[in-house]
């Protein structure tokens, strides 16, 4: 029996003697929590921008409605761009729950800013007719002028999507202005704000279904149906659309729900952020390895402070804990601070869009993690170092 | 008679290398409970691998050390930690004192390794301190001290756990004359109130002051009495 008593150090006592390096050399410990600490924010801040940006993306669509339908022609059997049956908005206004419809057809007419422009320069612009209730079907409204009704969609006017008039380099609506569509002139009314559920009619040229026909040979086959239905049926709607569509052709209709597609598209968008990620990553990395230079700057500095330790009855086991902790508590202020300069990014950047400040737990938790494993493996090693300090070696005056 | 604390027998360290280095050679030399013996030697004769074998920190290559009856060979890592808190205060010439810490907390620390709670060392620490006349100096730094106080308070941080003995190395090296004396007085001071202390020293002028003297030359003991 040798009567002694091996104790353990207290937390408490582990933590005043671990924090003992931080707080004689602060400005060090600082600059080499910093280093933590960008990478940590990096990748908070790019996960909570990615997940802020989803939020707001969500929630646009959510503003715009999800009870949006489209039904388009599709193929025929021979593989020919099949016909919507002329009477088909008609035949779908009068499903139950369908609130509004609405058309618009594609049309082969060109539009130029003038008769001067050579043909081939058409700016990549359809020409639609479209009928006079489009605009709260889509979900859009009149930038300048006003759109088209009973009256004018009889004469030869025109309504630009907001993409089609700044092709066509028109920024304001004034009285005579005018564009050259299908060979003869069409007086501009109105130009639209974008539409995000249906982008298609942002680089339209729109004019009326009856000027259409009477001014550019349109047959009245529509090739788009726009259909508000209640937002609790927009399932069975979608189920009988193209059927009534076409009752004779229903597999010659493409149904789709554009906000479903919008949303698909947010969620997806969260590819591009794993190579932000992986940059954050290399930024921690980085900071690691200046935790584990500043480490094994400290062990050697500090022999005397080990010998000493050792004199007054510290175990091998109780010097490397001491160092390891050290490495420890350095990238844990590293990874708080980290997590609260990523936060701060994401929530000044995500404030300015107006988007809803998401920072999701894999974001603060895992920086967190990621720093704290960091700090484990950058102080493994000096730890290991400052424990196989013999005593003697450690007191010996330099 | 009282039972030796240290006892080393024909102890021995060797030092590995090209050729090995025999900084001790053979020290047979017993301390007892209660006495206050000046290890004394011109540098390079040994004294300080004396003072780590005695110190449990180093092992000797041969012969045997015992603190407190224990022979420091047979004892792990873990446990020779535990003699050292328990059992063991150390004096260095250059203090060791943690400057970021008060008088206090470095006295305090002496016990931190022994396993006592924070208030209780706190407690000690402050009687270690007012035993070594420094109560007033309790919330200094180290680097507000003079010399002289630094070192009391290195002792003091020695005596705070109660240690069978105590080892001082060069006490009085980094020290002026008048404040090396009063360390000197104060380690007599603590010898009549019984703590065991053993003071390693080059210094002659001091060694002829305490009771006994242990000369060692070449790592062996030339002489080992007391002044006629």
């Amino acid at each position: 029996m040798t009567g002694l008593v091996a104790v353990r150090l207290r937390p408490a006592d582990l933590a005043r003697v671990a924090s003992v390096g931080l707080r004689t050399r602060r400005l060090r410990a600082a600059l080499s929590a910093l280093g933590i600490a960008i990478g940590v924010g990096a990748m908070v801040a790019v996960l909570g921008l990615s997940a802020s940006n989803q939020a707001g993306l969500l929630a646009e669509i959510d503003r715009l409605g999800t009870n949006l339908l489209t039904v388009q022609n599709g193929q025929s059997l021979i593989g020919d761009k099949a016909e919507l049956p002329v009477q088909a908005p008609a035949m779908i206004g009068r499903i139950a729950s369908v609130t509004q419809v609405a058309a618009t057809a594609g049309l082969s007419a060109t539009v130029y800013r003038s008769p001067l422009i050579p043909s081939v320069q058409t700016s990549g612009l359809q020409v639609q007719a479209a009928s006079v209730d489009l605009l709260p079907a889509v979900g859009t409204t009149v930038a300048q002028g006003r759109y088209l009704n009973a009256a004018t969609e009889r004469e030869p006017v025109v309504v630009l999507g907001a993409q089609a008039a700044s092709r066509l380099g028109i920024d304001r609506v004034f009285p005579g202005e005018r564009v050259w569509l299908g060979g003869q002139w069409f007086y501009l009314v109105g130009i639209l704000r974008p539409a995000a559920l249906a982008p298609e009619i942002d680089h339209s040229v729109l004019v009326g279904f009856d000027a259409a026909k009477r001014h550019l040979g349109f047959d009245g086959h529509p090739t788009e149906v726009y259909v508000r239905a209640d937002t609790a049926a927009v399932a069975a709607v979608q189920s009988l659309l193209a059927g009534t569509a076409d009752p004779e052709h229903p597999d010659q209709v493409d149904v789709s729900q554009p906000s479903a597609a919008l949303e698909a598209r947010a969620k997806a968008k969260g590819a591009l952020t794993g190579l932000f990620l992986g940059l954050g990553a290399v930024a921690l990395l980085v900071g690691g390895v200046g935790v584990a230079n500043i480490m094994v700057i400290s062990v050697l500095e500090r022999r005397s402070e080990i010998g000493l330790r050792r004199a007054l009855g510290a175990r091998r086991s109780q010097i490397r804990a001491q160092f390891l902790s050290e490495a420890l508590l350095l990238s844990l202020f590293g990874g708080a601070a980290g997590v609260l300069l990523g936060a701060l990014a994401t929530a000044i950047y995500a404030s300015t869009q107006g988007w809803a400040i998401v920072i999701p737990a894999l974001g603060w938790a895992g920086g967190l993690g990621a720093a704290l494993g960091i700090g484990a493996i950058a102080g493994l090693l000096p730890a290991i170092r400052a424990a196989r300090l013999s005593p003697t070696e450690a007191l010996r005056t330099a | 008679m009282s039972a030796p604390v240290l006892e080393l027998e024909r102890a021995a360290r060797t030092y590995p290398g090209e050729p090995p280095v025999e900084a001790l050679r053979g020290v047979t030399f017993a301390v007892l409970a209660g006495e206050l013996v000046a290890v004394v030697g011109p540098s390079g004769s040994g004294k300080s691998t004396l003072l780590h074998l005695m110190g449990t920190l180093d092992r000797p290559t041969a012969g045997r050390v015992s603190v407190t009856g224990l022979d420091i060979a047979k004892l792990s890592d873990p446990d020779l930690a535990a003699l050292r808190a328990s059992r063991i205060g150390f004096v260095f010439q250059q203090f060791h004192l943690a400057e970021h810490s008060s008088a206090l907390e470095n006295v305090a620390d002496g016990l931190l390794y022994g396993g006592v709670a924070a208030p209780e060392r706190r407690a000690r620490a402050a009687e270690a301190l007012d035993r070594v006349g420094l109560s007033h100096r309790a919330t200094f730094r180290p680097s507000k001290l003079s010399g002289g106080e630094r070192q009391r308070v290195a002792i003091a941080r020695a005596l705070v756990g109660r240690p069978a003995i105590v080892l001082a190395d060069e006490p009085t090296g980094n020290l002026d004359s008048a404040a090396g004396v009063a360390i000197l007085e104060l380690l007599k001071d603590l010898h009549r109130d019984g703590a065991t202390i053993v003071v390693v020293t080059h210094n002659h002028d001091l060694a002829a002051e305490l009771p006994r003297r242990v000369e060692v030359l070449d790592g062996r003991i030339v002489a080992d009495g007391r002044p006629a």
